[in-house]
């Protein structure tokens, strides 16, 4: 069974010192899907994100990702995932090129697979004429669309996205969702942070973290019906409000 | 009287051969005591705009008054009179909040006890944190400390630079209720954001893309102005339908918008048709609806319009 | 003044609240002292050399005695034979042999003429020389105390003294060297970082916009730094003084005046400095290269300026810490009062001046 699910978590737990970041979270994600993993600042979502990624050590607690051990096999996880945040994902003064170069490199692909993978990543993106263009000139949209097609490079198994959207155009956001659903429809599972409540009704199943824990976890319509709220913003205020932590 | 009056603003970046132009010709006007929303992406200009109301940056031609005063020649007697709260983070990390409040309330020659009235909501929420590093706080936290050093010295304009960035559903609304407290107290408020839906709270906004106006009006007139019948579609498997309503010959245009897609179709007279095309095709769990224009569908709009 | 009082509180904040760089700040002029005090110092001292005696008679004992009992020498080896010669300085230990070829008393007494063999290992050719130099000088000295009853028909008889550092002490050179280093370094490059820090977090913007003055910023900025430095300058007079031996022959007045003239030098030159960088890196970086090199390389302080060809000595004009270097000698080791040191003091005036002025006229009362 569990070869079927990207991730698994049971009772994962990080403390620093006495304080629980994130207390026994216990959820699934399956393959393929669309999964929106939502909550205010401080709730515990990039602390809970690291561990999934291998970039930290849980204090007690059960995860696999891609079928693997958090605990023993990160550095395998670390290659069959792939990451990109808002503040850091491509180095401005490289050019585009040399960006999916290096990526390609980092995955240890052969020097035909990446330069193939780059011609088609050019011509799906229309920037041919911007290949060798330094990224720091490039519109923030563009640059955004740029890095989840270098997080995807390596073809992950899951690709994991750290508010990707931010400041980002209305129109090249829906850009960027569309570019999701078609690295989920052939087969990438794809965990995806936001603060953009629209955005959350474009995942498959969403969960929202308060405290450090999933208060609610199920498909955007369902949590609706739920929460009697008229959309996921309504949803997310209810649940959030509770908070107890108020800054951490 | 206006409190803030551009007008023809231009300003460009780097030298002749890579020119980039952060400020194409803007003008608008802002009455005294309202808030104001400069909406638009980034890279729309928004910040440029709001260095050049602030002082710190010259705009290559046009003309700008704050508060009856001239931004170039006047710029020391604004300074006095306004109060601004950049994009990023601008506090001092390594100074606990109450550090940080009494250096900004003694460099405007004031105290906290002055105008404790016009801070006192906002404050009394990061009191408990008082002794608190700025650089330990979460974002929400730092985002109100930042508000009331900006307010300390109750200034006659204040400019809030993408105040609401990065910052969750939670602690946007609430800054948004302290916004129209300010409001409330005569304060006239420039505020731009990302964030299409901060719009419906402003009292005027001005649409910003790409250094250019695309729109100024109130958040309901920029709405009547979306001439366009709007439909929100939904059915089994989403990313096919979206194709599907793409490749019709009576749809404007189609776009994703929460658990719906949003299918701009091309005049009024074409809806039933759109109707019937959708309820005959083989589609499974079919939902569609008519639907009032969002500020976020009017924005798309006049994106690709332009 | 309030709003200038808080602006210095809050420097000092940020200082203290940094610990690591508190602790470099302050420990640096320590290491420094040590550092030049006791391990890049070029003076000889307890040379091990070799002494090869053909003769071993009651002449060559007396000279040998007094070779060893001299604190440039120690004699690490006694050889038998020239081929030891070669073996001796293959292993390294060595750096001089002596060579005193047989009949060596019997020359001297009866021919009034003997020799002396010296063979170093030129290698390093300065402290080849030098040891060369005080051996022959121990001969000299030894030669004369023999013939002292004897009179020689048309000898001169050189007497020399070494003024103001009679031991030839080389921490006489450097400690005023380090005082301009340390000086500059916290002076230049911390104001220069502090104020590109603020640009760079983006409340320099906000004090922009604030009804401060631009230069007031700046000073406020200034004050804790030439703070530190006036406690930089006491520890490094307090360990010259006290484990280096070596004294404030002069007025520590005047020393302290002329300190913080460069102190201001040096804290105008950082604020020019922050007018241009925008990252703190930049500012490490023209401050290092611009300013530090130019110091260790061009002050005269480890490089004689006069062995200089023609422009280097002319470009070493415009380093401040020249001067000041100068001025430190003269007041510092040789006593000398401000008649000595007018022309210095002079230019360090009008270098302080003319940086001052531009710092001012660059500042940016706004972004761009």
């Amino acid at each position: 069974m569990s070869e079927q699910k990207a991730i698994t978590t049971n009772k994962l737990t990080k403390k620093f010192g006495d304080f629980t970041a994130v207390d026994e979270i216990s959820f699934e994600v399956n393959k393929g899907e669309i999964f929106g993993f939502l909550g205010a600042n401080g709730a515990g979502k990039t602390t809970a994100m690291r561990m999934l990624c291998g970039l930290s050590l849980p204090t007690s607690g059960e995860a696999t990702v891609a079928g693997l051990n958090v605990y023993k096999e990160n550095e395998k996880i670390k290659r069959s995932i792939g990451y990109m945040s808002q503040k850091f994902s491509l180095y401005d003064d490289l050019t585009v090129k040399e960006n999916m170069r290096f990526y390609g490199g980092i995955y240890g692909k052969s020097n035909a697979f990446i330069k193939q993978k780059t011609a088609y990543i050019l011509d799906h993106l229309h920037l041919e004429k911007e290949a060798n263009v330094l990224v720091k000139s490039l519109p923030l949209g563009w640059k955004q669309k740029l890095a989840f097609s270098v997080a995807v490079f390596h073809a992950p198994e899951i690709v994991f996205l750290d508010e990707p959207t931010g400041g980002v155009d209305p129109v090249t956001r829906r850009e960027f969702w569309n570019m999701i659903y078609v690295a989920a429809a052939g087969g990438t599972t794809v965990f995806v942070t936001t603060h953009y409540m629209d955005e959350a009704e474009y995942c498959d199943r969403v969960s929202i973290m308060v405290d450090g824990r999933i208060d609610a976890l199920d498909t955007p319509i369902r949590l609706k019906e739920k929460f009697n709220a008229a959309s996921m913003d309504e949803v997310f205020l209810k649940l959030a409000r509770k908070a107890a932590r108020a800054a951490d | 009287m206006s409190s803030i009056s551009v007008k023809n603003i231009i300003k460009s970046y780097g030298k002749k051969k890579d020119k980039v132009i952060a400020l194409n010709d803007i003008s608008f006007e802002v009455k005294e005591g309202e808030i104001f929303g400069i909406i638009g992406p980034d890279g729309a200009g928004k910040t440029s705009l709001f260095r050049i109301l602030t002082t710190l940056l010259l705009a290559d031609s046009g003309t700008a008054i704050v508060d009856g005063l001239d931004v170039i020649k006047e710029f020391e007697k604004i300074r006095k009179r306004v109060g601004y709260m950049p994009g990023r983070f601008s506090l001092y990390q390594d100074l606990t909040v109450k550090e940080n409040l009494d250096f900004f309330a003694t460099i405007f020659n004031t105290s906290i006890e002055e105008n404790y009235s016009l801070i006192k909501d906002i404050y009394l929420q990061i009191e408990p944190f008082k002794d608190r590093r700025a650089g330990k706080l979460s974002g929400g936290m730092k985002q109100k400390l930042a508000l009331s050093c900006a307010l300390i010295h109750r200034p006659v304009v204040l400019f809030l630079d993408e105040p609401t960035t990065g910052v969750d559903a939670v602690s946007r609304k609430e800054f948004w209720e302290m916004l129209k407290g300010l409001k409330a107290q005569g304060i006239t408020i420039l505020v731009s954001t990302p964030y299409m839906d901060e719009a419906m709270l402003c009292d005027n906004v001005a649409l910003l893309q790409k250094g250019k106006v695309l729109s100024i009006n109130t958040p309901a007139g920029v709405i009547t102005d979306f001439k366009y019948p709007l439909m929100a579609v939904k059915a089994k498997g989403m990313l096919p339908l979206l194709e599907q309503l793409k490749a019709m010959e009576t749809v404007k245009d189609a776009y994703p918008f929460g658990e719906y897609h949003h299918v701009v179709i091309k005049n009024e007279q074409l809806v039933q048709q759109v109707r019937d095309t959708l309820s005959n095709s083989s589609l499974s769990d079919l939902q569609m609806k008519r639907v009032e224009a969002d500020i976020e569908d009017c924005f798309i709009d006049l994106m690709k319009e332009k | 003044m309030k709003q200038f009082l808080s602006f210095v509180k809050k420097e000092f904040f940020h200082i203290f609240r940094d610990k690591r760089t508190l602790f470099i700040l302050l420990g640096m002029p320590i290491a420094q002292i040590i550092i030049f005090g006791f391990a890049l110092t070029n003076e000889v001292k307890n040379a091990k050399i070799a002494i090869l005696d053909h003769s071993k008679d009651a002449s060559t004992a007396s000279l040998i005695t007094e070779i060893e009992s001299s604190r440039y020498f120690e004699i690490a080896e006694s050889l038998h034979s020239d081929a030891d010669i070669q073996t001796a300085f293959h292993k390294g230990i060595v750096k001089m042999v002596m060579v005193l070829p047989s009949n060596f008393g019997n020359n001297l007494k009866h021919f009034n003429k003997a020799q002396v063999q010296l063979i170093a290992d030129a290698s390093d050719p300065n402290v080849a020389n030098q040891l060369v130099n005080y051996a022959s000088a121990i001969i000299r000295d030894y030669q004369k105390r023999i013939t002292n009853n004897r009179q020689l028909p048309y000898t001169i008889n050189t007497e020399i003294r070494m003024l103001y550092n009679p031991q030839m002490k080389g921490s006489y050179n450097f400690v005023p060297g380090v005082m301009a280093m340390v000086l500059l370094l916290v002076c230049t490059m911390m104001t220069a970082i502090t104020i590109v820090k603020e640009k760079e977090t983006g409340t320099m913007e906000i004090l922009l916009v604030s009804p401060v003055k631009p230069m007031r910023i700046v000073i406020a900025k200034a004050i804790p730094y030439l703070l530190l430095s006036t406690i930089n300058i006491f520890t490094i007079l307090l360990l010259s003084v006290f484990v280096l031996e070596v004294p404030i022959n002069g007025s520590l007045i005047l020393l302290l005046a002329v300190s913080i003239l460069f102190i201001l030098v040096s804290l105008s030159l950082g604020l020019l400095i922050s007018a241009g960088a925008d990252t703190q890196q930049t500012a490490m970086f023209i401050s290092l290269i611009a300013l530090f090199l130019p110091t260790v390389m061009l002050s005269g302080f480890m490089f004689p300026i006069e062995n200089m060809p023609t422009p280097l000595r002319v470009v070493s004009n415009i380093v401040p810490a020249k001067w000041y270097y100068n001025i430190v000698k003269t007041v510092m080791i040789k006593g000398l009062g401000v008649t000595a040191i007018w022309k210095e003091l002079l230019i360090l005036s009008g270098m302080l001046m003319f940086f001052l002025s531009l710092a001012i006229k660059k500042f940016k009362i706004r972004l761009a």
